[in-house]
């Protein structure tokens, strides 16, 4: 989990992003996200406010743009849900440009996309800024019980020892000329997913006790753990209270 | 069933928050004794292979994504309360690091994908378990239906969520039908996995299986028949259809819900009105006709989200992603 196995959802960089304590950026999505959220979908240009701000934090941690909208593929059954919408909702209907749209559809299906979108963004720049111990170490410094924070660490760790025991057991049952169907080879799937659990198990059980041997008594240790100065505070919050003015206008614009 | 930022309003999200942190707080207290040993690698384990489970997404339509939740598998191997905690890590780390679930609907995925389906796959265990002799193959049998039962209950609670604050006015018995519809067929993958899962470390390490600690001593191998498995899939598929259909055509008490927080308007007449399985009922043929509307609802859906998901597959088969080489 070093810098040598960085994961992939992990854009390497220096910027003010990349440098900020994790627990306050975590806590600054949260305050953002929920900005986003209590936002009146009416108040459209809002949303706007939020992509200029999503915009400025990928331009100054030079996060690709590419990178941002191929990791958005996420939300794109919730995406057909709100392209749907509008032909499915309720009365009254509007006419546009010949076809017969629900107005409430319509207003759902932008809320999904607007909000949906602004969220999505902003967690991937999150990933995209943190690495993943720093953001456990974050979620420490939040107050989040320590046993969620293990287990969460030690997700993270088998998730590569599973990825690499399947792309093993793919490999033998290629080579013996199995090729997966759908539902009729779900005894085949099923017995493999077990035999994948046991040997992972037994794997990351040699992993804990190597562990163990070497001191670990339940928490990671954190180095260095990073001052926090007034600055970072400023430079954390200064996008989610942006974020609160522009909902809290919105709320006055659209009552 | 990630449910993203914006899609459930902002207060009945806040309430889910509430509610899921006060259920993993709970869940965290009564876990607490087992979770300070050598019990922390194994849940990180089921985490991690819950987290691959729930990968599998099928992107069922109209829009709303399907997969496989995992959270019976949690309980049975580890118990309920740190089953909740183990599913709930995996919801948590999802919406931070993949953005997959909104941040501000983190509560409503929590008790959706974690507190229901544990909870309800657990009790539909033990309940199963009672009247059984404590043998390998009741264990298996009720896991297999706690596992189908627990995702057929977690998309009920999705819609229940949905009538008290979802956006967009869909009629509710659409979305009951399709939903629970969905999941009843899902929910069968996920039971094979899960009996797949439960069998081997059964037949291997039958210590590290919580819900059946009691026949430790004996963990003679017999293997489930490929027909009795079979049987059992197509009876609680038919039982759950037949519930689902019977309660989406009776949809009052969620209408009542819609109603009571002023959204009654989200339960009328749909734009589709007039095509032949508007309301979900074969013209004239009564409750038969709402059953085989149903199915063939299901058919259709299922047909197209395996079709989206072989053209997914394809596009991808170069590089080694772990969800779709899993199946």
């Amino acid at each position: 989990m070093s810098g040598g196995h960085a994961h992939t959802l992990h854009i390497h960089g220096h910027s003010v992003a990349h440098r900020m304590a994790p627990h306050l950026k975590v806590a600054a999505l949260g305050i953002f996200v929920v900005a986003v959220v209590a936002t009146p979908a009416r108040a459209v240009p809002a949303f706007g406010v939020y992509a200029i701000l999503l915009g400025t934090v990928a331009a100054v941690s030079g996060v690709p743009v590419r990178f941002i909208v191929r990791r958005m593929v996420i939300e794109v059954p919730f995406l057909l849900f709100a392209v749907l919408l509008p032909f499915v909702g309720s009365a009254p209907y509007l006419s546009l440009g010949g076809l017969r749209v629900s107005e409430a559809g319509l207003l759902a299906a932008w809320t999904i996309v607007a909000k949906g979108s602004c969220g999505v963004v902003a967690s991937i720049l999150l990933a995209a800024t943190t690495e993943v111990p720093e953001i456990l170490t974050g979620l420490q410094r939040l107050r989040v019980p320590a046993p969620l924070v293990a287990i969460a660490g030690f997700m993270v760790r088998y998730l590569e020892v599973i990825a690499g025991e399947l792309s093993r057991m793919r490999v033998a049952m290629a080579a013996r000329g199995y090729e997966a169907r759908f539902l009729w080879q779900a005894k085949v799937l099923a017995t493999s997913a077990g035999a994948l659990f046991i040997r992972s198990y037994e794997r990351g059980e040699r992993v804990y006790l190597a562990m163990v041997s070497r001191g670990y008594t339940g928490t990671m240790p954190v180095f260095a753990a990073q001052g926090v100065t007034r600055r970072d505070y400023v430079q954390a919050f200064a996008l989610p209270a942006i974020a609160v003015v522009v909902a809290l206008a919105g709320w006055v614009v659209v009552a | 069933m990630h449910i993203p930022d914006g899609f459930i309003n902002g207060v009945t999200s806040a309430g889910a928050g509430v509610v899921a942190a006060g259920g993993l707080t709970a869940a965290l207290r009564q876990a607490g004794a087992r979770l300070k040993d050598r019990h922390i690698p194994l849940a990180g384990l089921v985490a991690a292979f819950v987290f691959v489970l729930q990968m599998l997404n099928f992107p069922v339509l109209p829009g709303m994504s399907g997969h496989l939740l995992g959270g019976a598998l949690a309980a049975i191997l580890m118990g309920p309360s740190v089953g909740i905690v183990v599913v709930s890590v995996v919801v948590i780390i999802q919406a931070l690091l993949f953005a997959d679930g909104g941040v501000s609907a983190l509560g409503l995925n929590v008790i959706n994908m974690a507190v229901v389906t544990t909870l309800v796959g657990w009790f539909v265990f033990r309940a199963i378990r009672i009247p059984l002799r404590p043998t390998r193959r009741s264990v298996l049998v009720a896991t297999f239906v706690a596992a189908t039962v627990s995702v057929a209950a977690s998309a009920g609670a999705f819609v229940l969520e949905y009538a008290m604050g979802g956006v967009g006015g869909i009629d509710i018995s659409t979305v009951s039908l399709l939903m629970i519809g969905v999941h009843v067929l899902i929910g069968l993958g996920e039971a094979a996995i899960t009996v797949g899962v439960v069998g081997a470390v059964l037949s291997t390490r039958p210590d590290l299986v919580y819900g059946a600690a009691d026949l430790a001593g004996d963990a003679t191998r017999s293997t489930v028949s490929n027909r009795r498995f079979v049987g059992v899939a197509v009876v609680v598929a038919v039982a759950l259809l037949g519930l689902a259909t019977i309660a989406s055509a009776n949809p009052d008490g969620l209408e009542w819900v819609a109603a009571r927080v002023g959204l009654a308007g989200s339960a009328q007449e749909s734009a589709v009105a007039s095509s032949p399985v508007a309301g979900y009922e074969v013209t004239g043929s009564g409750a038969f006709g709402t059953v085989l509307a149903g199915a063939l609802g299901l058919g259709v859906t299922f047909g197209v989200g395996y079709g989206l998901l072989r053209l997914f597959r394809r596009r991808s088969t170069t590089k080694p992603a772990v969800p779709r080489s899993a199946r």
